[in-house]
């Protein structure tokens, strides 16, 4: 069975917690005792309709007041797969949650409330999915049973967030939905007031998705997490390199690179978890013997011979500030790029985007928490990476305060 | 694309995890219950460093109100996997006055337990502890990160959270802080039952269906036991029940099951209309119990 991952954004408002509800009745994944939990909460509260929200917003503070500040997993399964839901608010104050929740996704849910159509925070959620390379985006358009079912409402919404969708330049899958989340309307099962309306249910959508179809084709790269040595009798001589192969295959006889060394040697065994493989995909936990007795250590990475990543120490890189202070240029921070840990420094300012207009300026005075703009990033050791375009697991890196220790941005590289 | 019932990218993103501990911290310890989200957490290790022996102890907090069956499953597994067990007492907590035993027919060393691990991760200096909280089984666990940092009191801070971005994990922390780490964290318990069935782990018995002496309070089976304060009116009798989570006998609540079995168990869980926790009597003294007992530093 596998796993698809899936962000959504958005506030009470918009029915999100009523769609996911929804999703968790129709598939039977919610039990009895939560549920009545909710039911009682909500009439404490002297709500007149029970607060699904209530199932994710788990915090004392979330409950009181009303809504949901952190990320939220739900999880719930078909016979098919396991979905697992990163539910976060949709509030501007809440965008690093929001891109928090995202960076794991293959696919998000945009929210929209037919009445209204497009508004600013639609236009966010669409350009964090556009940031994170999200490669498929289901636009709700929910609450169709307040504008009759009617199928210009409908269609209005779908050619506005196709035409923003081009200006922002996403290049992904854009599929759009009718629902009426409160009554079940296209979620799971088909809706039987929108006959104008032939295409598949949410579900059906979700379902049909592949997973990890790009990161396989991709090329290899296995960032080196701990090497295996047992100094045992019985594996005296055993050397193995563990990691989790963040792109691509690797197979047994493969020729590959070793970075920073770049020595080239041979995989004469893989094993997945303990079990002893001929191949291994994106998203493996393995371990791989070579041939040569290579000097690897913590951080490296094994690569194809013929598709190495570029060596770089200095770049530019989208970065979302996460950090209550706001970003200070002449500091030094450290940053990890999957398993790699390296000092850096901020360069330069380039650009910031304005949240609220979407549109790049030039006014770069301050980085602020929630703020996304454009820096110039120099490392002290060289890096081995990707553009984040071309290969996000390997493109992506966060920086870390090396007095706080807190994790205060993350960036994905856009030029070498 | 994959015959596992399983998602076994699930365990991917475990092992990960775990090796994530491995090279970040110098003193990692797994915290052991006895449950069987513990005893996969065992497992997951072994894969983890294969073929080498698991790089840190395992680390059970004993509350002196353990099933018996879970105490000798605990030996047993130590020694099967050579991984080195360390046990700390609550009872010498309260010997030492560090803890004082709860009074009353709802008396339990659940709280108690807060204390004798904070003391064991301070005397051990411990930096990591890694355990099998996972996020569907309570609200405020839904909330808690792959590595969740703790200050030097133990606390939790949910309003502080370092967000997790991709897989990468910011083990970083100051002195006398430690992080709790959690590499199941995205599992069900039906995701738990099923990997048990795949892996072919041992349980302890008491998780499968057996005759026992059990009480009927509040409309939960409690097991009989010399630990538990019973009134007069609450006399024991037999039943046969299995337990779908593992705790104190002092507040852990059986079912009435005839699941014997791995399968019959699954059939159980998938039919079933209550959840996990609903038989932990430790989560319903309020409805924002796990909280606060995180805040403090609880598992």
């Amino acid at each position: 069975m596998d796993i698809l991952r899936i962000a959504t954004a958005g506030s009470v408002d918009d029915g999100k917690s009523t769609l996911i509800g929804r999703l968790l009745y129709d598939t039977k994944s919610i039990t009895k005792d939560k549920l009545e939990a909710v039911e009682a909460s909500s009439k404490r509260k002297g709500l007149d309709f029970v607060d699904l929200s209530l199932l994710t917003d788990g915090l004392i503070a979330e409950r009181e007041q009303g809504i949901t500040i952190d990320v939220a997993h739900i999880y719930f399964s078909t016979d098919k797969r396991k979905y697992i839901i990163a539910d976060t608010p949709g509030h501007v104050e809440y965008t690093r949650n929001m891109i928090t929740g995202a960076s794991n996704a293959e696919a998000s849910i945009v929210l929209i409330d037919a009445r209204n159509g497009v508004i600013e925070q639609t236009k966010r959620h669409l350009f964090i999915s556009n940031l994170l390379k999200i490669e498929t985006v289901f636009v709700c358009i929910n609450k169709m049973d307040l504008v009759g079912f009617d199928e210009t409402v409908f269609n209005k919404i779908k050619a506005d967030v196709e035409e923003i969708a081009k200006k922002m330049g996403y290049e992904g899958d854009l599929d759009f939905v009718p629902i009426a989340a409160k009554y079940g309307d296209n979620v799971v099962q088909p809706s039987t007031k929108m006959n104008w309306y032939s295409g598949p249910t949410l579900l059906e959508y979700l379902e049909e998705l592949p997973v990890h179809k790009k990161e396989d084709a991709l090329p290899a790269r296995l960032p080196v997490q701990f090497v295996i040595r047992p100094h045992s009798d019985q594996h005296h001589d055993f050397r193995g390199y563990a990691g989790k192969l963040s792109s691509g295959q690797l197979h047994v006889g493969q020729e590959v690179l070793v970075l920073p060394s770049s020595r080239t040697s041979k995989i004469t065994k893989i094993y997945h978890a303990q079990k002893e493989v001929d191949s291994a995909r994106s998203e493996e936990s393995i371990t791989v013997e070579l041939q040569d007795d290579v000097d690897i250590s913590r951080g490296n990475m094994i690569v194809p011979a013929d598709a190495a990543p570029t060596q770089t120490n200095a770049f530019v890189a989208t970065i979302s500030w996460m950090d209550e202070q706001a970003l200070t240029t002449s500091k030094s921070f450290l940053l990890q790029h999957g398993v790699n840990v390296v000092k850096a420094k901020i360069t330069g300012l380039q650009s910031k985007l304005d949240i609220h207009t979407m549109e790049e300026t030039n006014d770069v005075s301050q980085f602020k928490l929630n703020d996304i703009g454009r820096v110039g990033i120099k490392t002290a050791k060289p890096i081995f990476a990707d553009l984040y375009k071309d290969n996000p697991r390997n493109g992506a890196f966060i920086l870390i305060d090396e007095f706080s220790n807190n994790t205060v941005a993350v960036g994905f590289m856009d030029k070498f | 694309m994959s015959k596992s019932v399983f998602p076994r990218a699930l365990e991917d993103e475990a092992i990960y995890i775990m090796r994530e501990v491995a090279a970040q911290f110098e003193r990692p310890a797994l915290l052991f219950s006895g449950g069987k989200d513990s005893i996969v957490l065992v497992h997951l290790a072994r894969k983890a460093f294969f073929p080498a022996k698991v790089p840190f102890p395992m680390m059970h907090i004993d509350t002196g109100h353990n099933f018996e069956e879970t105490i000798e499953f605990r030996d047993w597994l130590a020694q099967e996997t050579g991984i080195r067990l360390i046990v700390r007492y609550v009872q010498d907590s309260i010997n030492q006055g560090r803890a004082k035993e709860e009074t009353g027919k709802y008396a339990s060393r659940n709280i108690l337990q807060t204390v004798t691990l904070l003391d064991a991760i301070e005397e051990l200096k411990l930096d990591a502890c890694i355990g099998g909280a996972r996020r569907d089984e309570e609200k405020a666990r839904a909330k808690e990160r792959m590595f969740s940092v703790r200050d030097d009191f133990g606390q939790w801070d949910a309003k502080k959270q370092r967000p997790e971005l991709f897989d990468m994990l910011n083990g970083k922390i100051n002195v006398g802080e430690n992080v709790r780490v959690f590499p199941i964290s995205n599992w069900t318990e039906l995701d738990v039952w099923n990997y048990i069935k795949e892996e072919n782990l041992a349980l302890p018995s008491i998780y499968f269906s057996h005759k026992r002496q059990i009480i009927e309070r509040d409309g939960l089976y409690w097991p009989a036991s010399p630990f538990l304060n019973t009134t007069e009116d609450e006399i024991p009798f037999e039943a046969t029940v299995r337990f779908r989570t593992v705790g104190d006998m002092t507040c852990t609540a059986a079912v009435l099951s005839d699941a014997s079995n791995i399968d019959t168990i699954i059939e159980e869980i998938k039919e079933a209309v209550i959840s996990e926790r609903g038989a932990r009597i430790d989560d319903k003294r309020s409805e924002a119990a796990m909280e606060k007992r995180k805040n403090v530093g609880y598992f």
